[in-house]
């Protein structure tokens, strides 16, 4: 029956996937996005079921073992489930977001000609994204890591006839595969050190003192390593740079893939794995600081950027830093719960994001924008909720989760808590800079788009309007002194992690955050409503906006660093070494051809020449015998 | 029924394709290859059943010569790999003319029967000459029937011939030497030498030079890409889906087991040279204009990581090592299968003339995507499980090592997403693109199903080999 059901979760969306690749183009568009998103609604209902079988019965997350995979020496690795608290917590969002944004796409892709396959890709990366999360060991969810990373590819790269899109897709695509050879690392050191990748297997030996103090490096380079894979699926620096590019693949991506889901994986797997990381004090300290690196840079780089997708994008990457944050400083439930509350509002602004590119047909630049609020109330209005709640104002759900990571920064290390909370004043600031200049003052696009401007239909107002009630009340699950969410989680850790009580250093942290955020949106507010404000022109960017508009010239660092040397060096290979260890080969035959030539010389058929040579000959011999 | 009838099959189905004529040759072969196939499953079930397939025959008595085979586990999913690529190498040209067809077909099935041969010689004699006779076929099929200007193929393929018939001639020294110190070639009586390490390093050295040549280990692969290139299709497929793992199957077979104290001293020079070639493989192939040199590069890096895998002496490394044989022999052919489509299509090698493939036959598009992100191995496909126990093992001798070939997974996107993006991305080209047709499908299918089957299902294959190499392992051991 578990079996079953599980199976059902697994394999729904990829039923899904294979009805509209093999029938879509016959089916029709209907029947592609009916089917396309009933199969993940599917896995989400079948999700509900291993939901409240473990709130009846938290001490037994379910176990389905399907049959022996990868053999090596000393141990096997299965292709196995585990629907634990952890998994089923993420399949819950996945395949709950993931319903509303298959729904949100039947309008949204519904002129596109190649729908099927935006279905199809979509529902292929549901099914990794499951794995991903469902499986018992390291190596079923390296199925899911780089399966999603595919259909990620695929996605991205989903207008294929344009090579900037497939620019980016590869660039994602490649950016990826540099972390997972990490996290490939990291599994062999861990295999090697537990003997096993089985999750299970791991967090036993994790926890026997012996097997750990005999391999404590080991133990901290397989957390480095893994991490290493995080920073790549969930763009942290210095493998962060795909995020933004990204953004090339229609919205809906953006939102599922790009900000609600796939990014996310990072945080699972360390919080998967916290029984390693617990032992790697020394990588704790590196993630939390690479995470409240890349919010701030992430945050500087989203206050001026002008795509309204780009700002999303560097405020995913921010966001995603803050979550690491929290990660290295060992409060995983804190990271996972801004994970979810994340995954709620950054969906919908994507969304959201989406249903104002829809309606300005493709127009992505907010200096052609404004004015909106009036033609598009609810997408406004939904945005505007969730842009409250990144914001982190009481008492939206974005407040309670940044909170927590704050003041858990606080309690631990001051200059961090500095940094977070920059990041989350910039936050503020870039996300109500986009609200105003999409939303407020007079409509700056053309006569022709003006004509046309138009809300959104039901089925892309609709998950805007389930995902912005979400982002409002989803701190609900944790709150302060009495989390459900930490509850929840407890059988996952060894020692229960304290739930923050609301004493007077939270609330002063409460004030100082909100006063922050405030400030964000006044700056924000006297900019664009007050002076009535719009973005300079590239060309007339200067100092230091430049450099941030430009991303501080990481990708171009790379390029100089990596890319191009790595072209010289091809080209070099290719035009000297290749011809040198050709041409030695041939050298061979050109020595044989040469002695061959001179042997004929000494065939001439004299027999008095060769008499000459057979005493020659002997004589050496003979002396050859007697001296030596 | 024993082996040879494999052999036999394939011998006799030469010459009748040779007989049947220009216009039923292709017929004739695929029919005959598909036997040779349908007999090698029937080996294998007898194998599974527990009898021996084995055959034994006296052939000279001075010097001391056999008839005979060992028909183990690896040797038989050799030969179903050699049996089943022929069949689908076969099938995959029936929309090409070509001139002299007989003689074109005969020498491919020839060329089969030499290679089965190889993989179930357990005499050292009758193994050199299979080896041998593997490659005038080829020789021919790249001579007559391949592409681009004749005096560069002639260049090339000369090259070829004479630089691998060079290397196995050490090899045949190596083989006199034993024999002159063994009495017999045959295989269970050479393992049972006790050679001291001198001896061992000069064998084991003169194996590595015809192995090396042959597979081709970096800096021995000078013949590889061009050869691909001008070669037919069908000859390149045959060279890299079947022939280069002659070599790496022999290091398995021969080299290790004959030489383990060499084997055991150096591994770290030719695994480093192993990796290597992966690593070079990959960056050359970066720059690549034409696809079937740049695959031929591709080949290289990943028979380099193969390679690496045999030299770990681990039981992990050779498993590792033949699932990946066999991976790689099917991807490869759908790789160079894919290049032959857009040939016959587009009549060019050249990847700057062409681009936006996909908007013209999406379903093309959609399985040589299958097989290319198969090749760089995407777990769920054969090719990752492979890769897998091979960078396990190798992290197993050095984490350097596992690192350092593992950038294959990287630099094999770049290389490989590029391409697909230059050759099938993009506008539509100007040029008219026929739709693929049902039956060049049903052959990506095949391999398709292969690929995926195998690699969530790969334990029928490792059951298969693993009491074979575990017999290896231990005689690699046995010092």
């Amino acid at each position: 029956m578990e079996k079953n059901i599980a199976l059902v979760l697994v394999l729904a969306p990829f039923f899904g996937f294979l009805f509209n690749v093999f029938f879509g183009k016959k089916a029709g568009k209907t029947l592609v996005g009916l089917v396309g998103t009933a199969s993940v609604l599917v896995s989400f209902l079948s999700t509900l079921f291993f939901f409240s079988a473990l709130n009846a019965n938290p001490s037994q997350p379910v176990v389905v073992d399907l049959f022996q995979w990868i053999s090596l020496e000393k141990f096997n690795v299965n292709f196995s489930f585990l629907l634990d608290q952890l998994s089923v917590l993420w399949l819950l969002f996945v395949t709950g977001i993931g319903t509303l944004i298959h729904l949100y796409s039947i309008s949204y892709m519904h002129d596109d000609e190649n729908m099927n396959k935006f279905f199809a890709y979509l529902n292929l990366f549901v099914f990794f994204m499951i794995m991903l999360v469902m499986g018992s060991n390291l190596v079923i969810l390296f199925i899911g890591w780089e399966g999603v990373g595919l259909c990620s590819y695929l996605l991205i790269g989903f207008w294929y006839k344009n090579q900037d899109y497939n620019d980016a897709a590869k660039k994602a695509f490649i950016m990826n595969r540099i972390g997972d050879l990490g996290l490939l690392v990291g599994l062999f050191i861990v295999a090697y050190v537990f003997g096993s990748l089985d999750y299970k297997v791991i967090s036993e030996g994790a926890y026997n003192t012996q097997l750990v103090s005999n391999n404590s490096g080991l133990i901290a380079l397989a957390a480095l390593c893994l991490f290493i894979g995080a920073t790549g699926k969930s763009a942290q620096i210095p493998l962060y740079t795909w995020l933004p590019d990204a953004m090339a693949g229609p919205t809906p991506v953006s939102a599922l893939i790009h900000a609600a889901t796939m990014v996310t994986a990072g945080i699972f797997m360390v919080t998967r794995m916290h029984f390693l990381f617990d032992l790697a004090p020394q990588i704790l300290d590196l993630i939390a600081i690479v995470g409240a690196a890349t919010a701030v840079l992430a945050a500087s780089i989203g206050l001026v950027q002008n795509d309204i997708k780009k700002v999303l994008a560097y405020s995913t990457v921010s966001q995603l830093g803050l979550m690491f944050l929290a990660l290295g400083l060992g409060a995983y439930e804190i990271a996972v719960f801004h994970v979810i509350t994340h995954a709620f509002f950054k969906a919908c602004l994507f969304l959201g994001s989406g249903s104002v590119i829809h309606a300005l047909h493709g127009e992505q630049d907010m200096r052609n924008m404004g004015g909106l609020r009036k033609v598009m109330p609810i997408t406004f209005w939904t945005m505007m909720i969730s842009t409250l709640a990144i914001s982190g104002i009481f008492p939206l759900s974005g407040f309670w989760s940044k909170d927590e990571i704050l003041l858990t920064a606080f309690h631990s290390n001051i200059p961090l808590w500095i940094v977070g909370s920059i990041a989350s004043i910039m936050t503020a600031f870039y996300m109500f800079r986009l609200m105003y200049l999409t939303f407020f003052g007079e409509f700056r696009g053309t006569e022709e788009q003006k004509h046309h401007l138009h809300e959104s239909p039901a089925l892309i107002t609709f998950p805007l309007i389930v995902l912005a009630i979400l982002a409002a009340v989803g701190g609900l699950i944790s709150l302060p002194g009495n989390s459900w969410l930490n509850h929840y989680l407890a059988p996952l850790f060894r020692k229960a992690h304290e739930a923050h009580h609301l004493d007077a250093t939270a609330y002063a942290l409460m004030a100082v955050a909100t006063v922050g955020a405030l400030i964000g949106i006044g700056i924000a507010y006297s900019k664009y409503i007050k002076k009535q404000e719009v973005p300079v022109q590239d060309a007339e960017m200067k100092g230091f906006a430049s450099v941030l508009y430009h991303k501080y010239y990481v990708d171009e660092a790379y390029d100089v660093v990596v890319v191009t040397p790595l072209k010289k060096l091809s080209h070099f290979f290719r035009n000297y070494f290749e011809v040198a260890f050709s041409e030695t080969v041939f050298a061979f035959g050109k020595i044989a051809n040469a002695i061959g030539t001179q042997g004929k010389v000494l065939q001439n058929g004299s027999v008095g020449f060769y008499l000459l040579a057979f005493v020659i000959g002997m004589a050496s011999i003979l002396v050859y015998l007697f001296l030596v | 029924m024993n082996v040879s009838i494999i052999l036999i099959i394939l011998l006799f189905g030469a010459l009748a394709t040779y007989f049947a004529g220009d216009k039923l040759a292709k017929t004739v072969a695929l029919v005959i290859s598909l036997a040779s196939f349908v007999a090698s499953v029937a080996i294998l079930n007898q194998h599974n059943a527990g009898i021996s397939s084995d055959f034994i025959y006296k052939w000279i008595s001075n010097p001391n010569i056999y008839l005979a085979s060992k028909v183990d586990g690896l040797a038989i999913a050799m030969m179903l790999l050699t049996t089943a690529l022929t069949t689908i190498i076969v099938w995959s040209s029936f929309a090409n003319q070509f001139k002299n067809a007989k003689g074109f077909y005969a020498l491919v099935l020839f060329m089969s029967f030499a290679m089965v041969g190889t993989f179930v010689s357990a005499d050292a004699f009758l193994y050199y000459i299979f080896w041998e006779l593997a490659l005038i076929p080829i020789y021919f099929i790249a001579l007559v029937w391949g592409n681009g200007d004749v005096e560069e193929r002639k260049r090339a393929i000369v090259k070829f011939f004479i630089y691998t018939l060079a290397g196995s001639l050490f090899m045949l020294t190596a083989f006199i030497y034993l024999f002159s110190k063994a009495g017999s070639l045959l295989i269970d009586e050479l393992y049972l030498l006790r050679l001291t390490e001198q001896e061992q390093f000069w064998i084991f050295g003169a194996f590595f030079l015809a192995y090396a040549i042959k597979i081709p280990i970096f800096p021995f692969h000078t013949w590889q890409a061009n050869t691909y290139q001008l070669s037919p299709s069908v000859g390149t497929m045959l060279l890299s889906g079947i022939m280069l793992k002659m070599g790496l199957y022999s290091v398995i077979r021969w080299q290790l087991p004959l030489a383990p104290l060499a084997a055991k001293t150096y591994m770290n020079i030719f695994l480093v040279l192993s990796i290597i070639g992966v690593v070079y493989g990959s960056i050359v192939a970066l720059k690549q204009h034409n696809l079937k040199k740049l695959l031929a590069y591709s080949s290289l890096a990943h028979v380099g990581l193969i390679a690496a895998g045999a030299y770990t002496l681990s039981l992990d490394g050779l498993r590792g090592a033949v699932l990946q044989m066999i991976a790689h022999g099917f991807v490869v052919v759908g790789l160079f299968f894919a290049a032959e489509i857009i040939e016959r299509r587009l009549n060019t090698q050249e990847i700057a003339q062409m681009g936006g493939i996909r908007i013209l036959d999406t379903k093309f598009a959609s399985m040589f995507m299958i097989v290319m992100v198969a090749s760089v191995g995407l777990p769920g496909t054969f090719n990752f499980i492979g890769e897998f126990s091979l960078l396990y093992s190798l992290y197993n001798v050095d984490i350097w090592y596992a690192v350092i070939g593992g950038t294959t997974i990287i630099l094999g996107a770049v290389y490989m997403l590029k391409m697909f993006q230059n050759v099938m991305l993009g506008e539509a080209n100007a040029k008219p693109f026929a739709a693929i047709t049902l039956q060049e499908s049903l052959v990506f299918v095949i391999i398709i199903a292969v690929l995926l089957f195998f690699g969530l299902y790969p334990k029928p294959i490792n059951d298969l080999i693993t009491p074979a190499l575990q017999e290896i392992v231990a005689k690699i051991n046995r010092v």
